[in-house]
C-alpha cells in the first residue's frame, strides 16, 4: 500500500553517497528517537537529551553487541525540524560500507526506508514548506521517483531478478492452489494444500531467501570493496605488504614517494574480490612514540575495516603493542600474518595461536616473496567459502533490496509459524500473499491480478 | 406511439431480475414510492442459469444482503431443496453457504413478497427510453406509450440489452430463455453517450431426471444440520433433495473436437467476451486438452419438475451435437434433453462510467446495477441491486449515498472493483479479490452491516434489538474468557487428552486456552465455572473465531486503518487533472476517466503509480492552503 501519511518512521542516507567525509543517516517520524536509541551507546539515552543537541557515542548492533561505528548523533524534536517531526541524524565518518550497515540496522528497528523525496514531501504535508514551493516539491518527487525507480529496478541484476521471479512463481503456485481449494471446493483436480504441504513449501522459500540474504554481505563487498586495514607494529612490513598486494594485483597506485600519507586507500583485486586497502604506513615514527602512534593509527583504520590483516614479526617476541592490537581487532574478521619467516623464529607460536583464537595464521616472507598466494587464498576464502561465483550467485547489495528481503523473510516465517500452530491454511495464505507482494516490490511488479490470471490459466474451473 | 402521462414515483426500477427485485424492495421499504417495470412478469427473480445461490464469496454476499435488509437470503431460505456449508475444514474466513434452489418456488416467493410490499408497484412493460432533462434523468418511456416520471431511475436490464441467443448455427434476438430482448434501450443509451461493451455468457442443456440412470453417478447430499442464509430464518426445510456427480470422458471430448468447426466460439460467430471462470465445455476441452474428464453435477431444478441442470456442460454447440455429447456420459446414455444449452450475447455498460454509488457520472439520477454493469452471477447482481436501490431512494429523498468500502463487505469490493478498474470480461466475485477476507466472513456479516442496515431504515427495530443483544453477549463472553482462569484439574486433563492437546500444569486464562487449535469454544466453556447463562451457539462461534484468530484479525484491522485514512481524503468531483503537471500522462488520463472520489480509490486505478498519488496529494494540500490563504 502506498504510504501517504506521516504515520511511520522513515530513514535514509541523506548525504550524497561517496561524497564528503561524513555521511548522515537521517530518521524522521514518531519513533525516530526510540529507534536510534536502541542502537546508540553513549553517556545518556537519546530520549533524555534536550532537543537540538549533538551527542557522541557508538552505534552498536543490538543483535551481536558489536560496535559498527563511532558517531555524532543529533536529536531534534518536533516541531522545529525540517519535517516537523522528530528527527535524528547519525553522522558517520566511516566509509560507505559502515554507513550502509548503520542504515540497515536502523531499518531493522521498525523503520521504513524513505521513498525518494519523502523528507521534503513530509516537510510539505506537515506545513513546513509554503505554497510557492509546492510545485518544486512535486517536481522533485517526480524526478527522484523516476530516477530512483529506474536505478533500483536496474540494480536488480539478472541473476537476482531471475531468482526473485522464481521465488514469486513458487509462492504463486502455492497461492493459486490454495485459492482453487477455497473458491472451487468441489473441483477435484487441484492438489489439496494441507498445512504441512504449505509449511514445507514455505520453508523451502525461506531457505532461498536466507541464501540470498547471506550473499548480501558479499554483494556489498563486490560493489564497494572490502575495506581492509593492514595493521601492525612499526617496521613489521605493512608498507611492503601493501606494495606487494598492489604490485601483484595491478591496482592503481596513488603512492607519491616521499609524501606523508595519512591513510591511503587503494583498490586491489584478489580472486575477484575488490579490496580497499587502508594502510597505516608512511607514518613517521619517532623512537619513543612509535608504539603509541602505531596503536592509535591502527585504531582509526580499524573503525572502517571489514577485514584486518594483522602483521606480527616472526623474528621477534610478542610485545605489549602486538597484544593490544589483537584486542583492538575485536570481532572484525582478521587474518594473522607472521612476516619475516626468512629470519629465525623469535615469536612464540603458541602465544600467537592463543591470541588468534581460531583466526587463520599465514606465514610469509615479503623479502623472499614467499607465502603471498597463500595469503590471497586466505583472504578470498574468508568471504567466499567456495571461491567467488559471481556469475551464478545473486548478490544483493542495495539497501532497499536487503530491507525488503528481510521483510519477506519475516512474512514467510509468519506463514510457517501459522502452519506450525495448526492455524487453517487460508490464514497462512495471508502471510504468503504478503511475502509475494514484498518480493514484487523488489522487481517492480505489483500488479495484483496475476493471481486470478494464474488461477484460470492453470485450472479448468467453472460450470 | 401516442404517449400518455402514466404516473409519478420517487424511484423507478427497470427490470425485475435479481438486481431489480432488491433495488425495488429496498427503495420501497425505505419509504420511496417505487415502480418496478419488467418485460414479463414471468421473469421476476428468474434463474436462467444454475439453480443455486451462494458459494464461496457469493454466499457471503447473500449474508451481507440479508444483514443490510435485502431479500435474497429470506427468499432462498424459503425455497431451497438442498443446503450445504462449504469449506468447513478450512478457516472461518472462507466458509460459505450454498443452496440448490427450487427455481419456480424461488420466483413465486419473490414475486409474492414484492406484491405484498407497500409503496411498491410491479408492472409489466418494456422501457424504451429515458426522460433526460438538462443532464438529469426524470423518468422512463414504455413501449405502450406510458410515460413515468421519477426522481431516480435504476436500470437492471441483465442480459436483455440486445440479447442474442446462439446455438450452433442458429442465432436469434432474445433475452434469457427466449424472453423478449430489449433493443431500443440499448440504442438509446448509446445515443446518450454511454460506452457499451459486448459480453457473452452461456448455460448447459437441461435433461429429464426420469431418464437419468443415477446408479452410475455419485450422490451429493445436503448437510444434515439446519442451515440458513438469513439471520431471521427460524424454520428449516427438512426433506432435502440430493445432487449427483458424473464425468465427461474421451468419447464426449472426441465428439466436441470433431465438431469444433460448428462451435460458434471457434467459428467466430460469437464476438462477445465470455467469462474465464465459467467456460463452455468446448473451451475447457480445447484449453485443457490433457484433462481426460471433467466433472458434471446433475442439479434438480425444483421439486415440482423433473428438469435437471447439467452443471459443467455449458455449451453453444448445435443441438444435434449436444444430444450426442449427453449420450456419452455415464448415467445420461438414455437421457432425454428438454432444453438445449445456449450462449447469449448482450450489451453491458463500461462500469467505470459510474460513481461508487452506482449513479452514472454522465446523467444524474440514473443508476445501473447488476449484469448491465458487467458482472455475472445472481448474488453479484443482487448485491448491486440492493445498493443501487438504496442510493436511488436516498437520492430521491435528498440524502447522501451509502458506499460500502473494501473492508466492510464483499459488495464493497465488487462495486469498487467495477467502478475503479472496470472489467474486460463478465466479473465474478472470488475470495481472492478481497484484501481483507478474514474480516469479510460469512459468520460476521451481521456484525459488519446490521448497524448500517438499521440506520438506513431497512432493518426493523425488533431485529436490531436482537442484534444488539447478540453483540453484547459476545463482548461479555470475551471478557469472561479473558478474566477467568482454568486450573489444572482431572477434568481438564481428561478433556485435553481426549482432544489431543498438551496438558496444562499451571492456571491459564480461558482465552489463552481457546487459542489452541485442538480446542473449540464448547471445550473451553465446559471447563469454566458455570455462570448460569449458556451463550447461544452463534455467540460461542463468534467468540471462538475472534479469540482464535485475534493475531491475524488485528493485523488486517491495522491495514484497514491505513486504507480508511486514504478513503477519507476526498477528491473534489470537478478536479481538473490536466493542470497537475507532475502526474504522468497515462495516469492523468485514467484518473480523468474514473474520477475517483477519494485518494484511496485513486490509488487503486490501474496505471496510477505511488508517485502520481503523492503528487495528487501535494496538489490537493496546496489547494487547501490556497483557499486558506486566499
Amino acid at each position: 500500500m502506498i504510504e501517504l501519511y506521516c504515520e511511520d518512521t522513515i530513514a535514509a542516507i541523506s548525504t550524497p553517497v561517496g561524497e564528503g567525509a561524513i555521511s548522515i543517516v537521517r530518521l524522521s517520524g514518531p519513533e525516530a528517537i526510540q529507534a536510534a536509541d536502541r542502537l546508540f551507546a553513549g553517556k545518556r539515552t537519546l530520549s533524555e537529551v534536550p532537543s537540538h543537541t549533538m551527542h557522541y557515542g557508538r552505534i552498536v548492533d543490538p543483535g551481536t553487541g558489536r560496535t559498527i561505528e563511532e558517531a555524532m548523533v543529533s536529536v531534534m524534536k518536533k516541531p522545529k525540524t525540517f519535517t516537523r517531526e522528530d528527527v535524528v541524524e547519525i553522522n558517520c565518518h566511516g566509509g560507505l560500507t559502515s554507513v550502509n550497515r548503520v542504515l540497515e540496522l536502523v531499518l531493522d528497528q521498525n523503520v521504513r526506508l524513505a521513498e525518494p523525496g519523502e523528507f521534503t514531501k513530509r516537510a510539505f504535508l506537515n506545513g513546513r514548506i509554503d505554497l510557492s514551493q509546492a510545485e518544486a516539491v512535486m517536481d522533485l518527487i517526480r524526478a527522484k521517483t523516476d530516477q530512483a525507480m529506474d536505478v533500483a529496478i536496474g540494480q536488480v541484476e539478472g541473476t537476482l531478478s531471475r531468482l526473485i521471479h522464481q521465488l514469486r512463481q513458487q509462492l504463486l503456485d502455492i497461492l493459486a492452489a490454495v485459492e482453487v481449494n477455497i473458491d472451487y471446493p468441489e473441483y477435484d483436480d487441484a492438489e489439496v494444500v494441507t498445512g504441512r504441504l504449505l509449511r514445507d513449501r514455505s520453508i523451502a522459500v525461506r531457505k532461498q531467501v536466507d541464501h540470498v540474504l547471506s550473499t548480501a554481505r558479499q554483494g556489498k563487498i563486490l560493489r564497494e570493496g572490502l575495506s581492509t586495514a593492514i595493521i601492525g607494529r612499526p617496521n613489521v612490513g605493512k608498507s611492503s605488504l601493501l606494495n606487494h598486494l598492489i604490485h601483484e594485483n595491478r591496482a592503481i597506485v596513488t603512492d607519491v614517494p616521499g609524501t606523508t600519507r595519512d591513510i591511503i586507500e587503494d583498490y586491489v583485486n584478489i580472486h575477484g574480490i575488490p579490496l580497499k586497502l587502508i594502510d597505516t604506513a608512511g607514518i613517521r615514527e619517532t623512537e619513543d612514540t612509535v608504539e603509541k602512534i602505531g596503536v592509535e593509527r591502527s585504531r582509526t583504520a580499524l573503525k572502517k575495516a571489514d577485514l584486518v590483516l594483522l602483521l606480527i614479526n616472526y623474528h621477534e617476541e610478542l610485545t605489549e603493542g602486538d597484544r593490544q592490537l589483537f584486542t583492538l581487532i575485536g570481532e572484525t574478521p582478521a587474518i594473522i600474518i607472521l612476516n619475516k619467516t626468512d629470519l629465525s623464529g623469535g615469536v612464540s607460536i603458541d602465544a600467537v595461536e592463543k591470541l588468534a583464537a581460531g583466526r587463520q595464521i599465514v606465514r610469509i616472507s615479503l623479502l623472499n616473496e614467499q607465502g603471498i598466494p597463500e595469503l590471497e587464498e586466505s583472504i578470498a576464502s574468508l568471504f567466499f567459502k567456495n571461491g567467488v561465483t559471481q556469475n551464478e550467485e545473486a548478490y544483493v547489495s542495495n539497501t532497499r533490496h536487503i530491507a525488503l528481503l528481510k521483510k519477506a523473510r519475516s512474512a514467510i516465517s509468519d506463514a510457517i509459524e501459522a502452519a506450525d500452530q495448526g492455524l487453517p491454511v487460508d490464514m497462512a495464505q495471508i502471510d504468503i500473499k504478503r511475502t509475494w507482494d514484498i518480493l514484487g516490490e523488489i522487481v517492480g511488479d505489483t500488479v495484483s491480478d496475476s493471481l486470478i490470471n494464474e488461477l484460470f490459466s492453470k485450472f479448468c474451473l467453472g460450470k | 406511439m401516442k404517449g400518455y402521462q402514466a404516473g409519478t414515483y420517487d424511484v423507478i426500477v427497470v427490470g425485475a431480475g435479481h438486481a431489480g427485485v432488491e433495488a425495488g424492495l429496498a427503495s420501497a421499504r425505505m419509504g420511496a414510492k417505487t415502480l418496478m417495470l419488467t418485460i414479463s412478469l414471468e421473469g421476476v427473480a428468474f434463474m436462467p442459469c444454475n439453480p443455486s445461490v451462494g458459494g464461496p464469496a457469493k454466499g457471503v454476499v447473500v449474508r451481507e444482503i440479508d444483514a443490510l435488509g435485502g431479500e435474497m437470503g429470506h427468499n432462498i431460505d424459503k425455497t431451497y431443496i438442498q443446503m450445504r456449508m462449504l469449506n468447513t475444514r478450512k478457516g472461518p474466513a472462507v466458509r460459505a453457504l450454498r443452496a440448490q434452489a427450487d427455481k419456480q418456488l424461488y420466483q413465486r416467493a419473490m414475486k409474492k413478497t414484492i406484491e405484498d410490499t407497500e409503496n411498491l408497484t410491479l408492472r409489466q412493460g418494456m422501457v424504451e427510453r429515458l426522460i433526460v432533462e438538462d443532464g438529469v434523468c426524470r423518468g422512463v418511456v414504455v413501449a405502450t406509450g406510458a410515460e413515468y416520471r421519477a426522481k431516480a431511475v435504476v436500470l437492471t436490464t441483465g442480459v436483455y440489452l440486445k440479447g442474442k441467443i446462439i446455438i450452433g448455427e442458429l442465432q436469434y434476438e432474445s433475452g434469457p430463455n427466449n424472453m423478449q430482448a430489449s433493443v431500443s434501450l440499448s440504442e438509446h443509451l448509446k445515443e446518450l453517450g454511454f460506452d457499451l461493451v459486448r459480453f457473452k455468457t452461456g448455460t448447459p442443456p437441461r435433461v429429464n431426471g426420469r431418464t437419468i440412470d443415477y446408479s452410475k453417478t455419485e450422490i451429493q447430499p445436503g448437510d444434515e444440520e439446519p442451515l440458513a442464509f438469513s439471520y431471521d430464518t427460524k424454520e428449516f426445510i427438512k426433506d432435502q433433495i440430493p445432487c449427483w456427480l458424473t464425468y465427461t470422458n474421451d468419447e464426449t471430448h472426441k465428439i466436441i473436437n470433431e465438431n469444433l468447426d460448428r462451435s460458434p466460439i471457434y467459428s467466430g460467430a460469437i464476438v462477445g467476451t465470455g467469462p474465464r471462470y465459467c467456460p463452455s465445455i468446448e473451451t475447457k476441452i480445447v484449453r485443457f486438452s490433457d484433462k481426460s474428464r471433467h466433472q458434471l453435477f446433475l442439479e434438480p431444478e425444483g421439486k415440482e419438475t423433473k428438469e435437471v441442470y447439467v452443471d459443467g456442460l455449458s455449451t453453444s454447440m448445435p443441438e444435434e451435437i449436444q444430444r450426442k455429447m449427453l449420450a456419452t456420459i455415464p448415467g445420461l446414455e438414455q437421457v432425454e434433453m428438454m432444453r438445449p444449452g445456449y450462449a447469449i450475447e448482450y450489451d453491458a455498460m463500461v462500469p467505470t462510467q459510474l460513481w461508487p454509488s452506482l449513479e452514472t457520472k454522465k446523467i444524474e439520477g440514473l443508476f445501473t446495477a447488476g449484469q448491465i454493469n458487467g458482472t455475472s452471477g445472481y448474488e453479484e447482481a443482487a448485491g448491486q441491486g440492493l445498493m443501487g436501490g438504496i442510493n436511488a431512494a436516498r437520492k430521491a429523498l435528498g440524502k447522501e449515498p451509502v458506499i460500502l468500502d473494501r473492508a466492510q463487505a464483499y459488495i464493497g469490493v465488487l462495486i469498487d472493483d467495477l467502478v475503479t478498474k472496470g472489467t474486460k470480461e463478465p466479473y465474478r466475485l472470488l475470495t481472492s479479490r478481497a484484501e481483507y477476507r478474514l474480516l469479510l466472513r460469512h459468520d460476521n456479516a451481521d456484525l459488519r452491516l446490521t448497524e448500517l442496515g438499521h440506520k438506513i431504515g431497512l432493518i426493523r427495530e425488533e431485529r436490531y434489538q436482537r442484534f444488539l443483544v447478540k453483540k453484547q453477549l459476545i463482548e461479555q463472553e470475551r471478557t469472561r474468557l479473558a478474566v477467568t482462569t482454568v486450573k489444572p484439574s482431572e477434568e481438564a486433563a481428561e478433556l485435553l487428552e481426549q482432544r489431543g492437546a498438551a496438558p496444562i500444569y499451571e492456571p491459564l486464562k480461558a482465552d489463552r486456552l481457546l487459542k489452541r487449535p485442538e480446542l473449540n469454544y464448547h471445550d473451553v466453556a465446559s471447563l469454566l465455572p458455570d455462570n448460569g447463562t449458556a451463550v447461544p451457539d452463534d455467540v460461542g462461534e463468534q467468540v471462538e473465531i475472534q479469540v482464535k484468530y485475534e493475531g491475524y484479525i488485528n493485523k488486517q484491522l491495522q491495514q484497514v486503518e491505513k486504507m480508511k485514512r486514504m478513503e477519507k481524503k476526498k477528491i473534489p468531483q470537478d478536479l481538473d487533472y490536466s493542470v497537475i503537471d507532475g502526474i504522468a500522462t497515462e495516469a492523468r488520463q485514467k484518473l480523468d476517466k474514473v474520477r475517483p472520489i477519494s485518494v484511496g480509490q485513486a490509488s487503486r486505478v490501474s496505471g496510477v503509480n505511488p508517485s502520481d498519488i503523492a503528487i495528487l496529494l501535494v496538489y490537493l494540500e496546496q489547494g487547501k492552503l490556497a483557499r486558506k490563504t486566499g
